[in-house]
């Protein structure tokens, strides 16, 4: 049964409902080979066994009475743990939020419910999603299925890790300034940040609201696809959502045909600063996208180079303040509360006992580029470079289709290589922050491994918003060419996880 | 301990006082303003709340349309102008009534401003009409509520620890601010207190709240400050909490200029500081000093999207709006003839719409004035009730009406059948009816009667001849008595005056 | 751009209320500092003629039917708490009037 674990979602779908194998069998063969592997990956932050193989039997039931079932029922999943899920303990990776277990499901969560959707548990991440590399999470890194000495990327390492190393074929990220592209990039996965509004950020806790998405993360470009139309859609609980039908990515991600497309390569993204592998493997599959018929045409987009600055006022700002609920009066861990002290002393000390450093540190920043005085310089100025990052993507879109550049800079480094560093730290996310800005949709599709250490090589493509399906359309087209060439996906290149 | 004060008018010479006026309306809306939560008054505590409401992390609020429609139509009623485009905003700053330990209000960006209200008080030189500059009106929320255990008087300074009901939480709030108010001089007490009346009387009027201040519907915080002369710039103010009833608004604008005014004539300045009212004691109090003057880091709130009012909505919304109650007051007293008193006594007494209603179906003002403020209103009291319960119509006051008019009922019968239909027997014809009530116009009868009352008293017919005309109340009583109220008293009197051969 | 010094790491933490260690705060100020150097960039850009982002997505006018829905239990709505008492929240005592 371990070559249930190598099935795509698709498949296994298919086989639950046709009855060929049980859902409950799917899921006790991913929990199986968590209990395997997962003491070197720790994807997981926490594995509800029970409440998998009940959700899992209740898609058997169902098979069983004929009735219609979604197109990822009985099919198993690793939840981010920064969404809110009920009765299932949510943590954001943080010690602030060890223990709390939310009386509420995230609509998210409700829809993979009711689609049937076996979630096998919540994954690690860094904390409260500030991070480009897992090493974040109060509760210990998550390793790269590729190299266990090496970073998943963050801040959803968990979420890519998890699928990377066939505990699951599926997983739900969030994405604010690349958290779900430059993990998929960095273990060899896909991931998707929808449009910002495509999906419902209702019980998604908050980092910056105006950058969050959630988004899917799956082994190839299909199964992205059928667990993206699963997730998205208008929902009345969350007013930023688009009232609009979801694009029909299952259908673009069948079609895979992008003869006569205009495909654009943003100057500014790419080039020096990039690892050498990773602009090799770039430049291969801009031949390639050629060779489907498509026409390659550099565009610039002037203001890029400042959105990273532009991210980091914007971000730590609306966190400061979206981060300021948790003072131990409501929920989560209350540290200090001796009877003698004052509420203000014990938040105060609840939350220096709760909050790692990187967490602290974003949070003063933010502070301080809100305060009075500062407002202007910092995040005024900063939503109006944003403004300027817009408008470059929209003189872009007129001229092509879709945009692409690698999605990180570099392949996947060693834990504890830049965490001494936050500047070098946040470099990792230069190319796909812009696309947050802007609230575009993008994704990371695996095109190979960086010759000079072996890793995998994301690129990023973006397309304007609410044409998510674009990305599906271009990302199968390149990713057929290149099943074809490797004789199989790429995770089928990784090395053998032996498990403790 | 209190502080030291200066004599009024003493202060009043020497300083020009400033005020300004901020109001908080809860607003009667079904539910809270970024969550479907019941704000009914008075739940268990903690029963009506949700994860928005509650601060859960992951939840997201959503706008109550009535809300904002309610922060429109106030605008309007106020002469403010309404924005084309406007946001919500956080003000971020910790306290443990906080779910979110951020208020989503507005900022730099309110849906109503700059407004005005005219308000009437009375001067030395008779009625004056002060028009009140309003800065701004705005949408926000309500915190939850603390409450304070150990210590003694249940309050914050020496509690032990406090709970926390959150069933307040995100019920709909509107700000209402006034710009500095000038010009008042000693009168500044009495425009306060004007002011918050006018206000919560058009604030009932457009039906958004129940106002009631002593329940903290309507919450008014008085800010006032004292300068040299008219020409002089703006003194330090301090601002004033807990000014929980009218009286209390007049009372503290005239304490806080006796305060200011003390210490600006000892040489020392204002504080600038929040303080406490108490009204039984009469003085206000420091509150506690804020070590760290508060930052709140507005920034506009990204989980709500702009808000675009049309002009065509907000047409809509002024086209409805119900007549502005001192306008509307002053248009009754024209047509209606009264005076001053008279109005105050039907605006006292609860009965202005009821009688606006009776005039409007054709009752007689002055009739319709009589029912509603006289007989009505003392049914009313006697039963505990209030006026709106009575079950009586217009149709009934116009029919009672015409048929005294008729002279077919005197006002004793008309009583009668107005228990009738209290008790609900029916319409007034159908209780005339069943009741037998119909004044006697056949003199035989009455005749009757008045020999009847004469051969009873026989001193009595005397005594009224010796010129003790007072002594024929006695005669007209007996009669009444005996047909049942059902005598016209004045044809008795007169047929009385005339067998005894005496006149008037 | 003016550097972040210790003192006013010091201020952001009490209106942060984070209990940074006194030990700790000069590290933050060296790292703090880096990044708003980093981040300054930001000022160079012509911005004149800009206006904010307000939001990515150019909606207006969300708003929801004012008709109650689904509220929590007491139960449920304290599961999470730390401390509770009668029902409420229970929280240490208040020093500062609001």
């Amino acid at each position: 049964m371990s070559e249930l674990i190598r099935k795509d979602a698709s498949v296994l779908a298919g086989l639950v409902s046709s009855g060929e194998v049980s859902a409950v069998e799917v899921a006790q063969a991913h929990l199986d080979r968590i209990a395997v592997v997962d003491g070197d990956v720790h994807a997981f932050l926490h594995v509800d066994t029970e409440g998998a193989l009940a959700s899992a039997a209740a898609v058997d039931a169902k098979v069983k009475a004929g009735e219609k079932l979604s197109v990822l029922a009985g099919v198993p999943l690793g939840l981010k743990d920064i969404l809110a899920t009920n009765g299932l303990p949510t943590t954001c990776g943080s010690r602030v939020l060890d223990g709390w277990i939310p009386p509420y499901d995230a609509t998210v969560v409700t829809k993979l419910r009711e689609a049937g959707v076996v979630i096998l548990g919540k994954t690690n991440m860094d904390e409260f999603a500030m991070g480009s590399s897992t090493e974040h999470s109060a509760f210990g890194p998550t390793h790269n299925p590729w190299d266990l000495e090496r970073i998943p990327g963050g801040s959803g390492g968990g979420s890519s890790a998890c699928v990377a190393s066939f505990e699951a074929p599926l997983a739900i990220g969030t994405d604010t300034g690349g958290s779900i592209r430059q993990p998929a990039a960095v273990t060899g996965s896909v991931g998707v940040k929808p449009t910002y509004g495509g999906v419902s950020r209702y019980g998604i806790v908050a980092l910056a609201s105006s950058l969050d998405q959630a988004g899917p993360c799956a082994r190839n470009v299909l199964d992205t696809a059928l667990l993206h139309s699963v997730i998205a859609g208008h929902d009345p609980m969350d007013a930023t959502s688009i009232n609009a039908p979801v694009p029909d990515v299952i259908a673009a991600a069948k079609r895979a045909d992008i003869k006569g497309m205009k495909v654009g390569i943003v100057k500014e993204l790419g080039g020096e600063g990039y690892q050498a592998g990773v602009r090799t493997r770039f430049e291969e599959s801009v031949a390639l996208i050629e060779s489907l018929g498509a026409e390659v045409v550099e565009v610039s987009c002037p203001s890029f180079p400042a959105a990273l600055a532009a991210y980091y006022l914007i971000l730590p700002s609306e966190a400061s303040s979206n981060l300021a609920k948790f003072d131990g009066i409501r929920f989560g861990n209350r540290v200090g509360d001796d009877g003698t002290k004052s509420v203000e002393q014990v938040m105060s000390e609840t939350r220096a006992a709760g909050f790692g450093s990187e967490v602290i540190r974003r949070i003063i920043l933010g502070t301080y580029a809100l305060s009075a005085g500062y407002y202007d310089a910092y995040y005024g100025q900063a939503q109006k470079v944003r403004t300027l990052i817009k408008q470059d993507f929209d003189a872009a879109f007129a001229k092509v289709d879709v945009l692409i550049s690698p999605t990180a800079p570099t392949t996947a480094f060693k834990i504890g290589e830049k965490l001494d560093d936050p500047l070098a730290m946040y470099l990792n996310d230069v190319a796909t922050i812009p696309v947050n800005m802007a609230g575009l949709p993008g994704m990371s599709l695996p095109i190979g491994l960086a010759p000079e250490d072996n890793l995998p090589v994301g690129l990023q493509i973006i397309a304007p918003a609410m044409a998510d399906d674009r990305l599906y359309n271009v990302g199968a087209a390149i990713e057929r060419e290149l099943l074809a060439k490797w004789g199989g996906p790429i995770l089928g290149m990784a090395p053998e996880l032996a498990g403790a | 301990m209190a502080e030291a004060t200066m004599n009024y008018d003493e202060a009043i010479s020497k300083f020009d006082p400033v005020l300004g006026l901020e109001v908080h309306v809860e607003l009667g809306t079904n539910t809270k303003m970024f969550c479907g939560c019941s704000t009914v008054f008075g739940a268990p505590p903690n029963t009506q709340v949700c994860p928005v409401c509650l601060g859960l992390p992951g939840a997201l609020p959503t706008l109550n349309k009535i809300g904002v429609e309610s922060a429109i139509r106030i605008g309007l009623a106020l002469n403010c102008e309404i924005a084309e485009w406007c946001r919500f905003a956080r003000k971020n700053y910790f306290y443990p009534d906080m779910p979110k330990n951020f208020q989503t209000s507005q900022y730099d960006e309110p849906i109503a401003f700059e407004g005005y209200l005219d308000v009437e008080i009375d001067t030395d030189e008779g009625r004056k009409t002060f028009r009140v500059p309003i800065e701004r009106a705005h949408m926000e929320e309500d915190t939850g509520k603390n409450s304070h255990v150990g210590g003694a008087t249940g309050r914050i300074h020496g509690a032990d620890y406090s709970l926390v009901d959150y069933n307040r939480a995100g019920i709909p709030l509107i700000e209402i601010v006034t710009k500095p108010i000038t010009g008042t001089g000693k009168y500044a007490p009495e425009v306060a207190k004007a002011y918050v009346a006018a206000l919560r009387d058009i604030l009932r009027g457009l039906g958004v709240s129940d106002v009631k201040m002593e329940q903290g519907s309507l919450r008014c915080d008085v800010n006032l400050s004292l300068r040299e002369t008219p020409e002089s710039k703006l003194g330090t103010r301090s601002e004033t909490k807990n000014v929980n009833s009218l009286r209390s608004v007049e009372r503290a604008v005239r304490y806080e200029v006796t305060r200011h005014a003390a210490r600006l004539a000892a040489g020392d300045s204002v504080v600038q500081e929040t303080r406490h009212w108490h009204e039984d004691t009469g003085i206000s109090t420091s509150g506690r000093a804020k070590s760290d003057a508060e930052d709140y880091r507005y920034f506009p709130e990204p989980d709500l999207l702009p808000i675009a009012p049309s002009r065509e909505w907000v047409e809509e919304l002024r086209a409805a709006l119900p007549e502005n109650p001192a306008v509307r007051r002053a248009r009754l007293v024209a047509d209606w003839g009264l005076s001053e008193i008279d109005m105050n006594t039907v605006v006292n007494s609860g009965a202005l719409d009821l009688i606006v209603e009776a005039v409007d179906a054709g009752v007689e003002p002055a009739a319709a004035r009589k029912w509603w403020t006289g007989e009505l209103s003392r049914i009313a009291n006697d039963r505990g009730i209030e006026l709106e319960e009575l079950p009586v119509t217009p149709a009934h006051l116009k029919r009672l009406e015409e048929l005294i008019s008729a002279g077919s009922l005197n006002d004793k019968l008309a009583r009668q059948a107005l228990e009738g239909v209290i008790a609900g027997e029916g319409d007034i014809d159908a209780i005339v009816a069943a009741r037998g009530l119909a004044v006697v116009s056949d003199d035989g009868p009455l005749l009757a009667a008045i020999d009847e009352a004469l051969a009873a008293d026989p001193a009595v017919a005397e005594t009224i001849k010796s010129g003790k005309l007072a002594a024929a109340g006695s005669v007209v009583g007996a009669v009444m008595k005996a047909t049942r109220g059902q005598a016209d008293a004045a044809r008795v009197r007169e047929l009385l005056f005339e067998k005894l051969g005496v006149s008037e | 751009m003016s550097g972040i010094s210790q003192e006013d790491v010091a201020h952001l933490a009490n209106l942060a209320r984070i209990n940074i260690p006194t030990d700790e705060l000069g590290h933050y100020a060296k790292q703090l500092d880096a990044i708003l150097n980093a981040v300054a960039e930001v000022s160079s850009l012509d911005t004149a003629n800009v206006v904010a982002m307000s939001h990515p997505v150019p909606m207006t006018n969300v708003f929801r039917e004012d008709i109650p829905g689904v509220s929590l239990t007491a139960e449920q709505a304290l599961s999470g708490a730390p401390a509770v008492e009668d029902e409420r929240f229970r929280v240490p005592r208040i020093l500062d009037e609001e």
